[in-house]
């Protein structure tokens, strides 16, 4: 599934929008531990946490995920969003908190593995 | 291919720079051309070692050495070093303090990734001198 469309349904705000949104979103992982994402995620995942630092960036970038969602408003940090659009890396946030907005994810046909 | 080695120094706490050794290390394998799927591997555990001196170390250093057959990472901390290696590599055990769980270190699956994504992994370390993670990943698999 392209992550354009999944920014339509699930109306995620784009905080990168000079990255690509077309790329291809293969699955996804829900975790605020950093290691856990880094063990268990896999290569063209969307990523839902509610860490907003610097950090999540060398998470996604390592992993080559296909992007990161903050969830329950959270916003990221000046130096996080700098970081993503260096490394191509797009970021959405969303006011929902994470079980409802992985629940949408599930509904849409995503899952993690 | 030719062979490479350098050192980066790492400074405790420092989270803004956190990521920036196993990352420069990141640029230098793709300039030498090594194959992806490793450059990978070398990343994650790069960064897991690299994370655990800025999280529990004042200071560390990673130093490489890449040849044809292997590349070769050693990160060597001041940290308060570790008690029970055995207990530490198992998955979920950690001693971080909560303000870095906070930010979603901590999980105790620093040592466990670095060892899947490792051909050999050995961790010495003694109490209050600090900890010296060593790693392996073979370039040329032995026929």
């Amino acid at each position: 599934m392209e992550l354009q469309e999944i920014i339509k349904s699930l109306s995620l705000r784009v905080e990168t929008p000079s990255t690509d949104l077309h790329r291809e979103v293969k699955g996804a992982y829900v975790s605020d531990m950093l290691s856990d994402v880094i063990g268990n995620s896999k290569e063209g995942f969307l990523w839902i946490t509610i860490q907003v630092h610097l950090n999540i960036i060398a998470v996604a970038s390592l992993k080559n995920l296909s992007g990161i969602i903050l969830v329950n408003g959270r916003v990221p940090a000046e130096e996080t969003l700098k970081k993503a659009i260096e490394e191509k890396i797009p970021i959405m946030t969303s006011p929902l908190p994470a079980f409802d907005l992985v629940g949408l994810l599930y509904s849409l046909g995503l899952r993690c593995r | 291919m030719s062979s490479s080695e350098g050192v980066f120094f790492l400074t405790g706490k420092d989270f803004k720079n956190a990521g920036a050794a196993s990352s420069s290390l990141k640029g230098i394998l793709e300039d030498m051309g090594i194959p992806s799927s490793i450059i990978r591997r070398v990343s994650i555990a790069a960064f897991e070692a690299e994370m655990n001196t800025i999280i529990y170390s004042v200071a560390g250093m990673m130093s490489y050495s890449i040849t044809p057959e292997m590349i070769k990472i050693r990160v060597q901390d001041m940290g308060p070093g570790i008690p029970d290696i055995e207990l530490a590599m198992k998955e979920g055990y950690s001693t971080a303090p909560d303000y870095i769980r906070e930010m979603g270190f901590g999980s105790g699956m620093g040592l466990p990734n670095i060892k899947k994504n490792a051909d050999v992994l050995t961790v010495n370390s003694l109490a209050g001198e600090g900890t010296t993670v060593e790693f392996t990943i073979n370039l040329s698999p032995a026929e």
